[in-house]
């Protein structure tokens, strides 16, 4: 019971990094931008939410930094994209390769040096019921902080007048701009929304999932996440449940690593790469179902006519 | 309150078109100056270092030689299927697959040896990236999977791969346990153009030839017009009877056989063996050098020569300053952004205006215009 229990806690801890990146994602998307520099900004994320953890020594400014550090740096992709109209998918991609530049540059100091982490929930005698203890009221505060943000998301876009906006930015710029929105600044906001939540789950990875900094420590998990807005339809409760599959193929892949499974250990490590391009095909597969889904106007540049 | 505004040119700028790379060029080295100062380093001593002491010699050049034709190589390829609008992120795996298609020859074949083997593994090495890139078009074209997620998953699965094979089957028995093959025999290793002068190899000499062929592809040839129609109005391709699906095998076959080319020349050539790590990065760099060279074949020789430089700058103020040499990644990505961001100025003219202004200005055009001014 304790095993199984341990190994739910672990899925879920490696779950909630892909299930933030994809709910920021998710709004950035909805809003009609395609940003591909998530797996850039959570790994700037994740040095930041360390360094700043390090050199305080407080895990919760290092979870603040994080935050601001994912949302500065998306920033940057919004002013090209939306401000001078560039290609979406070649700004997102640079927007990664600079993250993961910068992100080795800032942190070379860091390498090897002992991180904090965030403290675990630990509410005295719920935390201490069994099974189910653990589970609900003994995890890290991101993991809190991650279903909250899938239920406000959820929320937020589906039963509020400015959600129902973004949505209709999202499905037609050039409409939505006829009716006198803001397209431009929802877009603003949205894409720094998401560079928020790709910080807060780079953090998870440097403050909580393993609190140390390791060079491109996010793995790919960026990509992984982006996928995940795909594989979701982007609607925010089935990015939940894509997200705690993914989290439980990776905690798989590494129990199986470490049983001995006489399988090459670069194979299982590969399986989370593999999965994502199985659940892709999957999903796309049905032309028609995909097209309805995907918000309309997804990676098109909008340039307001005056 | 500052706002910009863009504003569409009636036809594209020729002049910015052509000054844009050297802006953006120029911009990267103000925004490398205020990064190197913030590191406390003398902005034109790291310059110097960076840019002209890698290059101040005769088999330094060769050097920038080696770094430039995988560059190059990738590029060209990459060129195409941007073109077309089709999105192959993953040539770093390509660039794997060919090598490793292209060393199962000396590695498991040491006693093969003469004059027919390097030609087989060159091909067998476009074969294998072709191969690879195949996955990503059959599911794009098949079942409709995004080819930007799909080609990017199997950069990691190639490298897990490549790892295992190097650990595994294909490790040298002699190697005191080292990650690696065995050295490649003298027949399967690339030639050095002028040994004398230093350790360029043919490589280099395939990425030119494979720039010009493309260029010719692309400006002359029937093909190359389809690419650029379907690339930038898939509708207008489909009446003129070009088929997007063969489009899209056409460019990731083309782009993935150059990559792999690449792979096994660096193999064969810079290497000699095969290692867990065979490639730094070269194969996301390469896309930033086909955008710098603006994606046309004869540009991204020169942006190839200019990011090969980044990387020995790189190694060059790691070594002389102590400065991690993640700093060329930095470089590359800022590059990236400005010529993204000079590229609109082709299209757009961009107007930096208050927003105050713009109150006014609008006030003063309600006044001159009577009509305007009845309608309210």
């Amino acid at each position: 019971m304790d095993i199984t229990v341990n190994i739910l806690l672990t899925i879920a801890t490696a779950a909630t990094p892909l299930l933030i990146a994809a709910i920021g994602e998710l709004v950035v998307e909805r809003s009609g931008v395609l940003n591909l520099g998530v797996e850039g900004m959570m790994i700037m994320g994740a040095v930041g939410g360390f360094g700043a953890g390090y050199l305080t020594g407080s895990p919760w400014i290092g979870l603040l930094a994080a935050i601001a550090m994912g949302a500065v740096f998306s920033l940057l992709f919004a002013v090209m994209t939306l401000s001078l109209a560039t290609n979406q998918v070649a700004t997102g991609l640079s927007l990664t390769l600079l993250g993961l530049g910068l992100s080795g540059m800032i942190g070379t100091s860091f390498v090897g040096q002992p991180g904090v982490r965030l403290p675990n929930l630990d509410i005295p005698g719920l935390s201490s019921i069994p099974v189910v203890g653990k589970l609900l009221f003994g995890q890290d505060p991101i993991f809190y902080i991650s279903i909250a943000l899938t239920a406000a998301v959820m929320w937020f876009l589906f039963k509020t007048r400015t959600g129902l906006t973004l949505r209709s930015i999202g499905d037609s710029h050039a409409s939505a701009h006829a009716l006198g929105i803001k397209v431009i600044r929802y877009r603003y906001l949205s894409v720094i929304f998401g560079g928020a939540c790709a910080g807060l789950a780079g953090g998870h990875l440097s403050l909580v999932y393993t609190p140390q900094w390791v060079e491109n420590m996010s793995a790919g998990r960026g990509w992984i996440a982006l996928a995940l807005v795909v594989f979701a339809s982007w609607r925010p409760w089935r990015v939940l449940a894509g997200a705690y599959i993914f989290g439980a193929v990776w905690i798989g892949q590494l129990h199986a690593q470490a049983f001995g499974i006489p399988v090459p250990s670069q194979m299982l490590s590969s399986l989370p790469y593999l999965a994502t391009v199985v659940v892709l095909v999957l999903i796309s597969r049905n032309k028609r179902l995909t097209m309805m889904n995907t918000p309309a106007s997804l990676g098109q540049p909008f340039v307001p006519d005056r | 309150m500052m706002r910009l505004e863009l504003v569409k040119r009636p036809q594209r700028s020729a002049l910015f078109s052509a000054l844009s790379p050297f802006i953006a060029f120029a911009l990267t080295i103000i925004a490398g100056a205020i990064m190197f100062a913030l590191l406390g380093v003398n902005p034109l001593t790291a310059f110097r270092i960076y840019f002209i002491e890698p290059i101040s010699q005769v088999w330094q050049l060769h050097e920038l030689a080696i770094k430039a034709a995988p560059l190059i190589l990738i590029a060209v390829g990459l060129s195409v299927c941007y073109k077309a609008n089709i999105w192959n992120i993953g040539a770093e795996g390509q660039f794997v697959f060919g090598a490793i298609f292209g060393s199962a020859i000396p590695v498991l074949f040491p006693q093969f040896e003469g004059p027919l083997v390097l030609p087989l593994m060159l091909l067998l090495g476009m074969v294998g990236g072709a191969a690879y890139a195949a996955i990503p078009a059959l599911l794009k074209t098949r079942f409709n999977t995004n080819e930007i997620l799909t080609s990017l998953m199997l950069v990691y699965v190639a490298q897990l791969f490549l790892d295992w094979l190097v650990r595994g089957p294909w490790r040298d028995p002699q190697g005191h346990g080292f990650p690696q093959t065995i050295q490649f025999g003298d027949s399967s290793v690339l030639p050095e153009l002028m040994p004398d002068a230093g350790r360029a190899n043919w490589g280099f000499v395939f990425a030119l030839v494979a720039a010009v062929l493309i260029w010719i592809l692309m400006s002359r040839m029937l093909k190359g017009f389809e690419v650029r129609v379907l690339g930038s109005s898939p509708r207008a391709g489909r009446f003129a009877g070009f088929g997007l699906n063969r489009m899209v095998f056409f460019a990731f076959l083309l782009s993935g056989a150059l990559a792999g080319l690449a792979g096994i020349s660096e193999v064969s050539g810079a290497i000699g063996q095969l290692q867990p790590v065979i490639s730094p990065g070269y194969g996301f760099t390469a896309i930033i050098v086909a955008f710098l060279g603006r994606l046309n074949p004869l540009g991204i020789i020169a942006a190839g020569l200019v990011l090969a430089l980044t990387y020995l700058g790189g190694e060059a103020v790691q070594s002389a300053l102590g400065i991690s040499d993640k700093v060329a990644r930095v470089f590359q990505g800022m590059l990236l952004f400005f010529v993204l961001g000079c590229d609109t100025l082709i299209h757009y003219r961009i107007r930096l205006i208050g927003l105050a202004l713009t109150k006014q200005e609008g006030a003063a055009k309600l006044e001159a215009t009577p009509k305007l001014k009845e309608a309210r």
